[in-house]
């Protein structure tokens, strides 16, 4: 029951060496060895009166397949915008393996593949030429570049659009050339924001095989996500933030505690509400 | 419905206006510019009433043509009229046909062009005041033709986005009408200096033109103050035949674009392997100027700068056939050198939230900067270079020619330089990507105006030594001199290009994220 990643993705093959975490109970679980992936210690973020993010505590173990979820406007994108070095925070640390992100950013980066969600590309180029251009900035040898664009191309099954440029690829097709610019470098910790919205199903799978297969080399891989069945299926860790908190971190199977991870998720941020409606909508 | 679509109309206009104080002040003087017109409009048109017929309809003719003529080509210009009121966005509601027509007309009217429009048009009842008759035709012509004009965009805009479904057609449209009326100017010029001494000609164009749906409807009073009802029957009916047509075809674009809704997907140009990513060097450097300048010949945004390059020489060459003042063709050079110069300003600001690549792959700033500068320098260098030897060329003054290359070398290096380091600091109002490069956000706050007057006083400051040689150079056409200025040109202002590329780095450095959540924020 405390096994963490018991419960973890369908391709999980019981061989996966998931990194042995104490975690105690449910609630927060404090691992203070270096074997945080990433660690972020009383962040916080406000925007004029608005507070975004609200002094989160959060340890994502190394190997984890880490899920993030909240309701809209949780301050989900902002946690892991500061988290990735894209957005200065106004208070707290964050390290990323014992890196400190905001006072070694290039170190950081080098470790970290970032899939924003409602950043622009630079659709003007193709998808072959975006991905390269994501490999060359971060300093890699032209040789690599190609070998791992092609590798990735067909890996995401973008081969046959590969010379269209960004600006014509449908929405799920963006997703994953963006996708592909966040591996491109081969990062150890993996920040993806909203990876499967508007991907198709087929798509998705390959995407979460590829995710699968970074968790079992020993990378590390944190989602943001809506779709709680996924990160139930997909995921062994989550932490589920609401209005700039983290209500509750651990396990998959600590946080859904028996229930599905959806009703969990309901009965913690709240919000639902009864009944079928009002009664002229019920038109038949 | 109808006054439902209104109502949308009017609130999406008051809350575009909430957010943003330095809307407002756009807004306010936007207002007060378009004020000053209307009203001399308004008094020249009352004006006209003391005038002879002839001088009268010429002028309201000629007028009215232009802005209905406006009116028809905005939409292809501005990729798209004002789209708070997409029809594609009232698909999905059940608005019958009709309704929705009368709706979107009215909504077109209410807004400060078709005010302006319609206040302008009724203005011309001052004209024929004198005569009853002629008076009402006026109003009920005014009323015709802000239809026309209205109804005209209207069905355009809806055309232009039936058969302009492919992203590529529109945008060359886009530009392609720009470069006619670029050189429109110099056109009209030249050709009115040919017509200035036979202004006589001006009735005539005018006569022809009221025979054409663009002018027919305007020419109406006037025949009938001029005694020919017959003639005056006979325009009104081309004017109300053109509205007839331009409303049946708006019904039929509008209907077909309701069912078959504008898609961004489709074939779309290809681009078979690397492209400039496999001739630049496999460094962060080379992969910024390669990108960079992918983006000078595939972004509109950035063609229209790239265009404007070799026409600004175009018009000045006008000028100097039709004045024969060679003083401003000489400067073409050094003026596409500065405007060259200042385009990277707005470099950071075009690319949008696709800077969050930048940030998060961690480039170092000096890569980011240089990339953007040796785009620039790929294509503005061997422009300077021919614009140089044309200009001297054409003027037969070989002699000016180092003095000239030194100055446009000069002021291009120096400007790229200090372009670097302001454009790491501050972020520019620029057209979103896929916007039209036409549309500048309103809005440009004080402290983005009060920098790039500072940046034009610095590149005042340190271009000096090569503007005054070269004047001396170029005004006593000595050799030796303008030698002296190609050197001093090219090592100042490479200096100053490599300390401003250095500097706006270590900038970048130290606060690209704080760069990107001001680019987050315009967006």
């Amino acid at each position: 029951m405390t096994q963490p990643g018991a419960a973890a993705a369908p391709q999980g093959d019981g061989s996966a060496p998931v990194q042995p975490v104490a975690v105690p109970g449910p609630g927060y679980p404090r691992t203070s060895s270096t074997a945080a992936a990433l660690s972020i210690r009383g962040l916080t973020k406000r925007f004029g009166d608005k507070v975004a993010v609200d002094g989160i505590d959060l340890d994502i173990p190394v190997g984890s397949f880490y899920g993030l979820v909240g309701p809209n406007g949780a301050g989900k994108t902002t946690t892991l915008s500061m988290a990735t070095g894209l957005m200065r925070p106004d208070s707290g640390t964050v390290r990323v393996l014992d890196v400190d992100v905001w006072r070694d950013l290039l170190a950081a980066k080098r470790l970290i593949g970032v899939l924003g969600d409602g950043v622009r590309l630079f659709d003007r180029l193709t998808g072959r030429q975006l991905v390269t251009y994501a490999g060359l900035l971060t300093g890699m040898d032209r040789e690599t570049v190609q070998q791992r664009v092609d590798d990735l191309l067909r890996l995401l099954d973008l081969v046959e659009s590969a010379d269209k440029l960004v600006v014509d690829y449908s929405a799920g097709m963006t997703k994953k050339v963006a996708l592909a610019c966040a591996l491109v470098h081969a990062p150890r910790l993996l920040v993806l924001d909203e990876p499967f919205e508007s991907v198709d199903p087929v798509s998705a799978a390959n995407i979460r095989d590829i995710l699968a297969g970074c968790v079992r080399n020993g990378g590390t891989v944190i989602v943001s996500s809506h779709s709680m069945d996924l990160v139930q299926r997909m995921c062994d860790h989550v932490a589920v933030i609401a209005a700039g908190r983290v209500l509750v971190a651990g396990t998959v199977d600590e946080v859904r505690a028996g229930e599905s991870l959806e009703d969990r998720f309901v009965e913690l941020v709240g919000g639902r509400h009864g009944g079928d409606g009002p009664e002229w909508l019920r038109t038949s | 419905m109808v006054a439902h679509l209104l109502r949308l109309r009017l609130l999406l206009l008051a809350s575009s206006l909430k957010r943003s104080a330095w809307q407002v002040v756009g807004l306010v003087f936007g207002g007060l510019y378009g004020l000053l017109l209307l009203g001399g409009a308004v008094i020249g048109l009352i004006a006209l009433a003391f005038a002879p017929l002839e001088i009268a309809q010429t002028t309201i003719v000629l007028g009215g043509a232009t802005v209905v003529l406006g009116w028809l080509l905005l939409p292809i210009i501005l990729n798209g009229i004002d789209e708070t009121l997409d029809p594609a966005r009232l698909a999905v509601y059940p608005i019958p046909m009709p309704q929705l027509l009368v709706g979107l007309t009215l909504a077109g009217i209410v807004g400060i062009p078709g005010v302006v429009t319609l206040i302008a048009s009724l203005a011309t009842i001052g004209t024929w005041i004198r005569n009853p008759v002629a008076a009402v035709a006026a109003a009920v012509c005014a009323m015709v033709a802000v239809l026309t004009c209205v109804v005209g965009s209207r069905a355009v805009a809806a055309a232009a986005s039936g058969f302009g479904t492919r992203r590529r057609t529109r945008e060359i449209m886009g530009v392609i009408v720009f470069i006619p009326l670029l050189l429109l100017g110099p056109l009209l010029s030249g050709i009115g200096q040919g017509l200035s001494d036979a202004a006589a000609s001006l009735p005539s164009i005018a006569g022809i033109v009221a025979w054409t749906p663009l002018g027919a409807v305007w020419s109406v009073p006037a025949d009938i103050v001029a005694g020919n009802p017959g003639v005056a029957a006979l325009r009104f009916a081309i004017a109300l035949v053109t509205l007839a047509a331009l409303v049946a075809a708006w019904r039929y674009f509008l209907a077909d674009a309701l069912v078959n809704p504008r898609v961004s997907s489709g074939g779309g140009p290809r681009a078979k392997g690397l492209g400039l990513f496999g001739k630049m060097p496999g460094t962060p450097l080379g992969a910024v100027a390669a990108r960079a300048l992918t983006y000078w010949f595939r972004d509109p945004r950035y063609v229209r700068s790239l265009i404007i390059a070799p026409l600004l020489p175009v018009l000045f060459y006008f000028y100097y056939l039709t004045n024969g003042n060679e003083a401003l063709l000489v400067t073409s050079g050094p003026v596409v050198a500065l405007a060259l110069s200042l385009s990277i300003y707005s470099d950071v600001s075009m690319d949008n939230t696709a800077f969050a690549l930048h940030v998060s792959s961690g480039v170092s700033g000096v890569a980011d900067r240089g990339g953007r500068v040796i785009a620039v320098l790929a294509f503005a260098v061997p422009i300077l270079v021919l614009i140089g030897v044309g200009t001297v060329a054409v003027t037969n003054t070989w002699v000016t020619l180092p003095a000239l290359i030194g100055l446009s070398f000069g002021i291009l290096f120096s400007g790229l330089g200090i372009a670097s380091v302001v454009s790491a600091r501050v972020v520019f109002p620029a057209p979103l990507p896929g916007d039209s490069p036409f549309k500048s956000p309103p809005g440009a706050g004080a402290a983005t105006l009060a920098s790039s007057f500072a940046s034009w006083g610095i590149l005042a400051v340190i271009a000096l030594p090569e503007i005054v040689l070269g004047i001396i150079a170029v005004v006593t056409g000595s050799l030796v001199l303008g030698v002296v200025n190609l050197f001093v040109g090219l090592v100042l202002g490479t200096l100053f290009m490599v300390i401003g590329i250095r500097w706006g780095g270590k900038i970048l450095d130290r606060r690209a994220p704080d760069l990107l959540q001001q680019l987050m924020r315009q967006r």
